[in-house]
């Protein structure tokens, strides 16, 4: 079993002819995914990749019936892709981009609200339920299929983590990056709910890093209802405050938001704590195997 | 990004948010002719982006247009430290000169995005003039706050709020409305992060004030703002921050002598922090984004090896579906263009691994491979360890 994208997922590519649009549309489809459908306006009625091509995403979903859409639009337009996805009834909006206006994101997140449909993003890596669909720009080729779901804020780190536990042996149900921008549409507590509720996932690996209070909004929902063992890293431990460390998000400000803090809510959930990125793997293998 | 307390309260003059009368000067000659020109007792303030000024010294009054010039002289010039500047201090270049206030009350206000509820927040406390996260930790009780919903802005219930919180009546609690309504437009109009007054205050004859003004602005909405943009200050920014940016590499430069490059922010403080674990201390922050490409290197590597305190260097890329033979060829072509002699020790990840750790070692410079991202760390805490003697 997996969250958010399995077999059922059928996806259209927004801004499917600009270069990383394509690029991962192919890598996507390669992976096995049904990429179904692309928009871009004003280019609809063309095949692109082998992928047929709308002006707009209500077309393709009427047209190719998809449900999930993977962004790849540019910051200026990106907010309006979403609200775009949404109105046509994507009930899965994957958003990649990266350099959102957060005043854009606060819009959109409103408007959004008490709507039957999830953003992950933006700023993210995507989805990938390993041996089922990819719905991002991670190496699928790093991933198999397996007990543990991963939940992160960042992209490469994710890969990372995913390399150290394929390379023991131990498969990924589903793996989410949540984004790294102060504003994101799904949480690390959004992400463990499905997971609690998910029998194919035995143990959650969450990484977080500094900045904002997720880390501790996650410890308190995993104390108070998670049944399954989450291990847990959070990067930024020698992160400077005041400096915006890549990430819009990744920021101490006002003396919160540090890794020492998210270390200490974590561990007083009851989290594994992993103080070294290199342990990533060994640590979830231990809460595995009940160790 | 960041700008000066004369820019930010020249951008808040033009929303109608009232300031003190004054103007910037750049030599003691200039700060006395402001001050004859407004008359009266005036105050003469360092415009450095760093709070902490006033205790610094970089703050000061002035009776007469002589004793303006007199304190001007002083400040122009100086290396103004704060508890935000780094032990060096910041050369300040400029001077505020503008009409001492009689103060009658100090109060704080703020707009900041919250993050746990996705809304901009107006934040008021009437600890005026005090270090506003300090009373958020011991008296968070002082401090009102209401959310706004950007479909509605600031409502007429938002501004009671805040009003009755700071304990204001009559003509001041509308005063105040009038001045967070202003404050919350510019807030909008100029994609800020934060606009902070901080003390706002009330004068001897029942005027709203900003006494201080601190602004900056969302990095990822700047394109929008050219004139915003055009405040930017560089003499504030480090010199290496500054190229790195032009290239688009997000850089920053910390104190210790583990150079390190890595694609990707999370996993570029990963490995500043497994660098710290295993007994080195890292010379900076370095995402060269997810690709990496050869000419990203390059320039990646030029700044690094600016930073004299660099004894070894350690590339970590987890490159997944870049070609590790791509990244060799690109890594070696830089090295070999910049005459690099420090040790390198490279951790890579993705395809072709094999041949481009071969390439590494047949190169002939001075390369050590490592197969995880803690090998990587151990060999260059060794290495800067190695070097030091």
């Amino acid at each position: 079993m997996s969250i958010l994208v399995n077999e059922e997922t059928r996806v259209v590519v927004q801004g499917i002819t600009g270069k990383e649009g394509s690029f991962h549309a192919r890598g996507c489809l390669e992976y096995g995914t049904k990429v179904l459908a692309g928009v871009t306006p004003g280019k609809g009625g063309m095949l692109h990749e082998g992928i047929p091509v709308f002006n707009t995403v209500a077309h393709a979903v009427k047209e190719a019936g998809v449900n999930t859409s993977l962004i790849f639009v540019p910051p200026t337009f990106a907010g309006d892709a979403i609200l775009e996805a949404a109105d046509a009834g994507i009930s899965l909006i994957v958003c990649i981009t990266e350099g959102i206006p957060a005043l854009d994101m606060v819009k959109v997140s409103r408007s959004l609200q008490g709507q039957a449909l999830r953003l992950i993003g933006p700023n993210c890596p995507g989805v990938i339920s390993p041996g089922k669909g990819k719905v991002g720009i991670m190496p699928g080729h790093i991933h198999m299929p397996g007990p543990v779901g991963v939940v992160s804020r960042s992209g490469t780190l994710t890969y990372e983590a995913v390399g150290q536990l394929t390379q023991r042996g131990i498969g990924q149900s589903t793996c989410i990056g949540i984004g790294g921008d102060p504003i994101i549409g799904t949480s690390f507590v959004d992400c463990f709910r499905l997971f609690q509720e998910d029998p194919g996932t035995e143990t959650i690996l969450l990484i977080g890093e500094i900045g904002g209070t997720a880390e501790e909004d996650a410890a308190a929902f995993v104390k108070a209802h998670m049944e399954k063992p989450v291990v847990g890293y959070v990067a930024g431990m020698t992160a400077p405050p005041g400096r915006r460390m890549g990430h819009a998000g990744a920021i101490i400000a006002g003396g919160k938001g540090t890794a020492a803090e998210k270390i200490q809510a974590m561990e007083a959930a009851g989290i594994r704590i992993c103080r070294s990125p290199g342990d990533m793997g060994v640590t979830v293998e231990k809460a595995l195997r009940g160790g | 990004m960041k700008i000066h307390e004369y820019q930010a309260k020249a951008i808040l003059a033009d929303f109608g948010v009232p300031v003190p009368r004054g103007r910037v000067a750049g030599t003691p000659a200039d700060a006395g002719a402001i001050a004859r020109e407004l008359g009266g007792t005036v105050v003469v303030k360092a415009q450095i982006h760093a709070g902490g000024r006033g205790k610094g010294g970089g703050v000061k009054l002035a009776k007469s247009p002589g004793e303006a010039e007199q304190v001007a002289s002083q400040i122009l010039g100086m290396m103004l430290k704060t508890h935000q500047t780094g032990p060096e201090g910041q050369r300040v270049t400029r001077v505020l000169v503008e009409e001492a206030m009689d103060i009658r009350q100090e109060m704080y206000l703020g707009i900041v995005i919250d993050r746990s509820v996705d809304l901009p927040v107006i934040m008021a406390s009437s600890a005026g003039g005090m270090d506003i996260e300090e009373v958020a930790q011991n008296r968070p009780e002082a401090i009102t706050k209401v959310h706004v919903d950007p479909a509605t802005g600031v409502q007429g219930y938002h501004t009671r709020k805040l009003g009755f919180g700071l304990g204001l009546t009559g003509d001041t609690l509308k005063g105040v409305a009038d001045f967070l309504i202003k404050l919350y437009r510019t807030f909008e109009a100029k994609d800020c992060s934060l606009a902070e007054i901080n003390p706002l205050v009330i004068t001897g004859d029942g005027r709203l004030l900003a006494l201080d003004a601190k602004m900056a602005f969302d990095d990822n909405a700047i394109f929008r703002h050219p004139e915003v943009l055009a405040l930017r200050d560089v003499d504030e920014e480090s010199p290496l921050e500054v190229e790195a940016s032009e290239y688009n590499l997000s850089y920053i430069k910390l104190d210790g002598n583990v150079g390190c490059m890595v694609n990707g922010a999370g996993l570029a403080m990963a490995t500043m922090d497994i660098i710290k674990l295993a007994g080195g201390e890292p010379a900076n922050f370095l995402d060269v984004g997810g690709g990496a490409s050869a000419e990203q290197i390059e320039n990646a590597f030029r700044i690094l090896i600016s930073d004299r305190n660099v004894k070894v260097v350690l590339i970590n890329i987890f490159g997944g579906i870049l070609r590790c033979d791509r990244l060799a060829e690109g890594v070696i072509k830089a090295v070999k263009a910049l005459g690099v002699t420090l040790p390198i020790v490279i951790r890579m990840e993705g395809t072709n691994v094999e041949l481009g750790r071969q390439m590494l070692k047949e190169s002939g410079l001075n390369f050590v491979n490592a197969e995880t991202m803690a090998d990587a760390a151990a060999l260059a805490a060794q290495a800067a360890r190695g070097v030091d003697r």
